[in-house]
């Protein structure tokens, strides 16, 4: 997918305007704070969850090529077939390979944030092949043309009446329809294309080294359906998804669940280790995963930001992140939005061309206080800004007035001077309503916030009167 | 209970050089509970501006000029929870490649307190003496909150003064839009997440809106005050300050024959 992470400012500004994203945004974020809440309200013991959660990842993340190691034997024991692909390239050529192999013509695939990292969709539909989305907000965003604005509610940014429009120009439905008949308008035409497809294609949210089983977690059931009906199931798997023990997955899949949705459990997980066996009545024939690279590596061997790869991708650091619910998920330029992917996006996709991402965040912490597996995101972003100031992408200026800064600043003379200058010059700029005037920081300042008036003596000033008058009191 | 104690007080720059108000009312309520104050002339910043721009050297040379001056304390107080969060968080973390200095930060992290953990934690204030006129709102402002767990003391305390009307924030744990050098880099997204928070404190019908970090009060004050609202901010200190001195007014009244 194109990459306009660097336009991070034009198009926040952007969706600044758009009234009814804010409205979605604010409906969506509301309700999914509120689902979490309770969900995790009945679980006293939630804190100690998390911590083990961030161990269980810790360890995965840490024993990353050993478990992946693991996994291959395990699941290629039983037929399936692993592939190992450096960057989104060598992915889509991979699968697009697969599929030609099992002379695939149509493909339908379940909600999968990494094949929108390679942009698989438009690699196989250039290829001839017919695709088709599977999961509802995907399927609405591809006949919008659009891309996911959230990592697990896709079509978040779209009204009711926008997909009704969409659908009844699409699919000859009532322009006017509500909800339950717009969902029964696509379940007709998806059923339809599930019974047709010959290749289904998934994502995997774990796979679980020890027993070689990928792990998918739904509500819809379309991804049942892809990595059933096709003759062929291809799952594209980000590297950083395997765990070792089937026994971790009890506590990450309740840890999920609820940070994404607020749900106990989703109303479909699904465990597949093989393709269809012979006392088994349906399944593909054939199973492939493609492990993606695509920067994991180049992340795995950063030890201060390794812990990026611990993300289990609910969400919930983007639905209580002030930025991401003032802006949306389409502002951050590329797949992954929030905080989450302000950290992962640099790595992924180069930090010259998300260098503005680190820096979108007031650092308040609270997608680090939500995340379930306790990932230090603010000390993430912190460390990306430090990378670029070592890299030399700050600019001059920025460059010259932080010398100037720290030299002050251990120098309390120095300090004490410019103080007392910039003082006068500081007042008279904002009492003649100058900053609006002036440009630069104060302008952006002011245009929403007065600025404050120094309207008396410094506190060292008052100090030192103080000070005096005690001793002489003495 | 606060017999002997001794604290170094670390004012901030942004306290000296534009509400000093807040650091008077500090002293006069540390004061009050007997701790004997030093004020170290030669401090300035705490190196946050240089840290949060990813510029950790300089910020390395400001946390060295901060460990001269307060090492040798009892305790360090200072009315900024996250300038305190920047020593007590982030110091010995710059320092983690050298050993003896790395331990010489997380001790003086341990000794470091925000001004209303100082005097709820450490002197164990729970009940505050004086009154106050009006309703009281407060906000958690994020580092205090999320950095030093800062929740409940200021709420207590607001709430044992007499005549308070304290009333709960909608919202409180969300950030004003701050941030630092964020509320100037990316002023439009700042000024949406202040617009939620004014329209939180509209809402909640109180006179003052009260927290403990001046960097985030100067924003609201400033979103407040361009909005035109009748709404004043004051700091915790000035509030337990103004308290302090209600009652001395009053039983000055009462020794009147």
């Amino acid at each position: 997918m194109k990459v306009r992470s660097d336009q991070f400012s034009r198009l926040s500004s952007e969706a600044l305007q758009d009234e009814f994203l804010r409205e979605a945004l604010a409906r969506a974020n509301a309700s999914f704070q509120d689902a979490r809440g309770d969900a995790i309200d009945s679980m006293p013991d939630w804190e100690e969850l998390r911590q083990q959660a961030h161990e269980i990842k810790n360890r995965a993340i840490e024993n990353l090529p050993e478990a992946l190691e693991a996994f291959e034997e395990n699941i290629c024991s039983r037929g399936g077939e692993v592939h190992y692909c450096e960057d989104g390239a060598a992915a889509r050529d991979t699968i697009l390979s697969i599929i030609r192999s099992h002379d695939g013509t149509s493909v339908t695939k379940s909600k999968s944030m990494v094949t929108e990292e390679i942009a698989l969709n438009d690699h196989l539909e250039e290829a001839g092949l017919s695709v088709l989305e599977g999961d509802l907000g995907e399927y609405i965003i591809q006949l919008a043309g659009e891309h996911p604005s959230h990592i697990i509610a896709p079509a978040i940014h779209k009204s009711r009446e926008e997909v009704a429009e969409l659908f009844h120009e699409h699919l000859g439905s009532d322009p006017k329809a509500d909800i339950p008949e717009l969902t029964r308008v696509a379940q007709r035409t998806l059923r339809e294309a599930f019974l047709g497809a010959d290749i289904g294609i998934s994502g995997a949210n774990f796979v679980v080294s020890e027993t070689g089983t990928i792990v998918l977690v739904e509500n819809e059931g379309n991804i049942r359906m892809s990595t059933t009906i096709p003759r062929v199931h291809i799952a594209l798997v980000g590297i950083e998804k395997v765990v070792p023990r089937m026994e971790d997955l009890a506590l990450l899949l309740r840890l999920l669940c609820r940070s994404a949705t607020g749900q106990r459990v989703t109303s479909y997980i699904s465990f597949i280790s093989s393709a269809r066996t012979p006392a088994e009545g349906d399944g593909p024939e054939k199973l492939h995963v493609v492990f993606l690279d695509a920067g994991r590596s180049r992340l795995w061997a950063d030890p201060e930001q390794r812990a990026a790869l611990n993300c289990i991708r609910c969400g919930a650091c983007l639905n209580f992140c002030p930025v991401y619910g003032s802006v949306g998920g389409h502002s951050y330029g590329w797949v992954y939005p929030g905080p989450i992917g302000s950290v992962i996006t640099p790595h992924y996709v180069g930090i010259e061309k998300a260098s503005q991402l680190p820096q979108a965040s007031s650092l308040c912490g609270r997608c680090a206080e939500v995340c379930p597996v306790k990932i230090p995101l603010p000390d993430m972003l912190l460390g990306l800004r430090a990378k670029a100031v070592e890299a030399g992408s700050a600019g001059l200026v920025e460059r010259f007035s932080m010398r100037v800064y720290s030299l002050l600043a251990r120098s309390p003379r120095l300090w004490r001077f410019a103080l007392a200058c910039g003082r006068p010059v500081y007042k008279l700029a904002a009492r003649a309503g100058l900053a609006s005037l002036l440009g630069g920081p104060l302008r952006r300042w002011s245009r929403t916030r007065s600025l404050p008036l120094p309207r008396e003596q410094g506190f060292r000033s008052w100090w030192r009167t103080e000070k005096k008058r005690g001793d002489a009191d003495g | 209970m606060s017999e002997g104690k001794q604290a170094k007080i670390f004012i901030t720059c942004l306290v000296d050089f534009l509400f000093p108000s807040v650091g008077r009312a500090m002293v006069k309520v540390l004061r009050h509970y007997g701790v004997e104050l030093e004020f170290p002339s030669g401090q300035t910043c705490c190196g946050q501006p240089a840290f949060n721009a990813g510029f950790q050297g300089q910020a390395r040379e400001v946390a060295l000029h901060f460990l001269d001056l307060f090492e040798d304390s009892e305790a360090v107080v200072s009315p900024s929870g996250s300038c305190v969060a920047m020593v007590k968080e982030y110091y010995p973390g710059l320092f983690s490649e050298d050993e003896e200095l790395k331990s010489r930060f997380d001790e003086l992290a341990s000794r470091t307190w925000e001004f209303s953990q100082y005097l709820t934690e450490v002197l164990g204030v729970s009940d505050f003496p004086g009154s106050s006129d009006g309703s009281l709102t407060w906000h958690d402002c994020c580092h205090s909150l999320r950095g030093l767990g800062i929740e409940e003391g200021p709420r207590k305390l607001l709430h044992s003064l007499e005549g308070a009307d304290f009333r709960e924030l909608e919202d409180s744990k969300e950030c004003c839009g701050f941030g630092g050098l964020f509320s100037v880099k990316f002023d439009e997204i700042s000024s949406e997440m202040l617009k939620n928070k004014l329209a939180c404190i509209e809402k909640s019908g109180a006179d003052c809106l009260v927290a403990t970090d001046c960097s985030c009060l100067m924003h609201m004050a400033g979103g407040l005050e361009k909005a035109g609202s009748e709404v004043r901010t004051r700091h915790l200190a000035e509030v337990l300050a103004g308290a302090l001195d209600e009652k001395a007014a009053g039983s000055q009244e009462e020794s009147l024959p």
